[in-house]
């Protein structure tokens, strides 16, 4: 008995020396590890930020575009056609449409270059020596179109002088955003000496300033007027392609999920399908995008360039991300509550859609909410079906042509035009990434609202 | 508690086996000789069940009286629990779980293929270990049973019959005045009231208890206690406890498993007290369990 005593004494001595002695080695782990942690997280923020604030410090300008306020006379002596017809009694609603067009034709074939000549000379110092070809290079070459259509809209501005805000050229705000170098010599100039001097001296004056561009957001994709290009077209496209990613992959994936998690049988079949769809989230983008390709346009016909195309890719793709996320949520739901309403008589379904399903209900929304996010931004296989098209309307429907944000952003990314586009690009990047930070937030929110409620 | 010993056997389909010196070999089931219960209507024969190659529970055969509370006692793992999920069928949400014998509820085997498992668990309630009230509000948890089975014929007939268990189960005074806060917000003991009124809401002919009270403390667990002396005026009850005291408290019969076989049933009393079997007797003073 005494020999025991002792032994745990002894014991009990070693015990208290070996724990003392691997104590800081113990700890400094913990700290080595701690440490290590919080690097990896500061490294991560640090390019985050960075990658923000890239985007943020290049697209911020493109939102402020050099604008002109010019003067325009609505010249009889160049705007030389007869009034817009009246509509006569007895004329037909398709006549009067008829003659209106040719009216309309004939307001077009106008010289608007000169009316917008004039208005630059005559917003230019008195005596400054400016030729025809100067003096257009400073206004985006929509403009005479915007006039046109004022024109049109109100046949009395005729002989009139009205104050209009004009765009500046992408060649007139690069030079005086200084986004070109103004040190090169006039060979390497996009502008003439005259133009640039003109720039400044009316920038200076006042008469062109830095304005909202909000003809970023309701202007289509433009190549000839590159100042007045907007997203309107690709933002609408891809809202067509979110629209139908929701519509179809949202009850689609969770109808899956909800069936092989509450009602297959567990057997050789559903672990193929099981295995399959997990593989299925793994498969790069763009073999969807040729599958497509292949499948959508080739096979059924569906137009090229369209959202309805895009959307069906999107959905086949979003489609895993969904159901294994659904499942996990459906996995999470305790046993418990299953017996609790297969204990007072409730069928499987009824148990699934009025107690799994509520409780899930927040996670379920927030991973359609993601991973529709995801396939708002994704590019790889809208490029297979045709949606990097220039396209330069906003399509109506979506089997028109369109373009969507993520190709508009690749599109820019290599216009020719590359000083004025940068920023451009990282502009529309912004819009993206802001609507992605949208999306994100708004599942949060609903998340934990609806979980409180729960 | 007085424990009711019927004089006769007659409903006995099988010869009561009274212990020898040895003690009764295994599969053979002790019965306390002439106290058979009469007014059965829950009967297991022969029930064997498989949880993939693991056979569970071996031959067991056992009665169940009417209006009474039979407990179910034995050491962890002895298949009481198994039994239990065996007479409304949960054993069914068991992937690789398999059942033979027969156990008939009014003469009618609740395994045949004909019988509705959704039928079958609007006849046995059952009450699970942990409370499990649904993550809805107080009356939503009694009302759902009787909505979906479609025993309200209006709004106010269902408002009865929630009134009416909360009564019944003995909540009724705690929480008239949050019906329509969740649930999951009451007390343990309230939790398990709550889900005894829900089970007892669809006016069930059998309640299965799963040790209701092990996840109680022990003022909670009497308020239960007491509920279910109650409730065995109105309802056949057959409650799976780890406590003999509990056995001894609420039950009128007791069955002994061990090792997943029915070593021996009869009146509470007797079992507690005079066990003929050695394995039960060896359970009641603490030696095995």
């Amino acid at each position: 008995m005494a020999d025991i005593a002792v032994d745990i004494a002894e014991l009990a001595n070693r015990r208290r020396l070996c724990v003392r002695a691997s104590l800081s080695r113990r700890h400094l782990i913990e700290r080595l590890f701690r440490a290590g942690g919080l690097t990896a997280i500061v490294i991560a923020l640090g390019l985050v930020a960075t990658l923000f604030g890239m985007m943020a410090s290049k697209g911020a300008p493109a939102f402020m575009q050099a604008t002109l306020s010019l003067d325009v006379t609505f010249d009889p002596a160049v705007i030389t056609v007869a009034p817009p017809p009246a509509r006569a009694a007895g004329q037909s609603e398709a006549d009067y449409r008829a003659a209106m067009l040719v009216w309309q034709r004939q307001v077009t074939l106008a010289n608007w270059s000169a009316i917008v000549e004039t208005a630059v000379r005559n917003a230019a110092p008195p005596g400054f020596e400016i030729d025809r070809r100067g003096a257009l290079a400073l206004v985006e070459t929509n403009e005479r179109h915007r006039l046109r259509d004022m024109f049109v809209a109100d046949p009395g501005l005729l002989g009139q002088t009205v104050r209009v805000d004009m765009l500046a050229s992408a060649n007139t705000d690069n030079w005086l955003k200084g986004t070109i170098n103004r040190a090169l010599p006039d060979s390497r100039q996009q502008l003439s000496r005259q133009t640039r001097t003109l720039a400044d001296t009316l920038l200076a004056e006042g008469k062109i300033r830095f304005a909202f561009a909000w003809h970023l957001f309701t202007n289509t994709d433009s190549r000839s007027a590159p100042a007045a290009a907007g997203l309107a077209g690709a933002f609408v496209g891809s809202l067509y392609m979110m629209l139908i990613v929701i519509a179809l992959a949202v009850p689609i994936g969770v109808a899956s999920a909800i069936y092989l998690e509450e009602f297959a049988p567990r057997h050789r079949v559903t672990d193929l399908i099981e295995v399959n769809i997990n593989n299925l989230a793994a498969v790069p983008s763009i073999v969807f995008g040729l599958l497509g390709a292949a499948v959508f346009i080739r096979y059924f016909g569906l137009p090229m360039s369209a959202p309805v195309v895009g959307g069906l890719v999107l959905t086949l793709m979003t489609l895993p991300t969904i159901i294994i996320a659904t499942r996990s949520a459906l996995r999470a739901v305790p046993l418990s509550l299953r017996q609790a309403a297969l204990a007072v008589g409730a069928s499987p379904t009824q148990t699934v859609f009025h107690h799994v399903l509520p409780v899930t209900f927040p996670a379920i929304l927030t991973s359609a909410i993601i991973g529709v996010a995801q396939a708002l931004g994704e590019t790889a296989p809208l490029l297979l079906i045709g949606m990097n098209a220039f396209v330069a309307s906003i399509p109506a429907t979506p089997f028109d042509q369109s373009s969507a944000l993520p190709a508009q952003i690749y599109l820019w990314q290599g216009n020719e035009n590359r000083n004025f586009f940068e920023a451009r690009t990282s502009a529309a990047i912004m819009v993206l990434l802001g609507l992605m930070i949208t999306l994100n937030a708004l599942a949060i929110f609903l998340r934990t609202r609806l979980e409180r409620r729960v | 508690m007085t424990v009711s010993i019927p004089p006769d056997n007659t409903g006995a389909p099988h010869a009561p086996v009274s212990a020898s010196a040895a003690g009764p070999a295994y599969g053979e089931t002790v019965r306390t000789p002439d106290t058979v219960p009469r007014d059965v209507r829950l009967r297991a024969r022969h029930v064997d069940v498989f949880y993939g190659d693991k056979q569970a529970l071996f031959d067991v055969s056992l009665d169940i009286p009417e209006k009474a509370v039979t407990s179910l006692i034995g050491p962890s793992g002895c298949g009481k629990t198994t039994f239990l999920r065996c007479v409304n069928r949960m054993n069914d949400t068991i992937e690789d779980c398999r059942v033979t014998g027969e156990i008939t509820l009014d003469g009618q085997n609740i395994y045949d293929p004909s019988l509705d498992v959704v039928e079958l668990r609007s006849r046995v309630g059952m009450v699970f270990q942990k409370p499990n009230p649904f993550p809805k509000s107080v009356y939503e948890n009694v009302a759902y049973g009787p909505r979906i089975h479609g025993l309200a014929r209006s709004r106010a007939e269902l408002e009865d019959i929630v009134v009416a268990s909360l009564r019944r189960a003995g909540l009724w005074e705690e929480v008239k005045d949050r019906l329509r806060e969740p649930g999951t917000g009451l007390s343990g003991g309230q939790q398990q009231r709550l889900c005894i009124a829900r089970a007892i809401a669809v006016s069930p002919e059998v309640i299965l208890m799963d040790e209701p009270c092990s996840a109680l403390d022990p003022i909670a667990t009497a308020v239960i206690e007491e509920l279910i002396d109650e409730l065995r005026l109105l309802y056949t009850i057959i409650i799976v406890t780890h406590s003999m005291q509990q056995a001894a408290r609420v039950s009128q019969r007791t069955a002994f498993f061990h090792l997943g076989r029915l070593v021996e049933e009869g009146p509470t009393e007797v079992i507690l007290r005079h066990p003929q079997a050695k394995k039960t007797q060896d359970y009641i003073t603490g030696r095995i369990g």
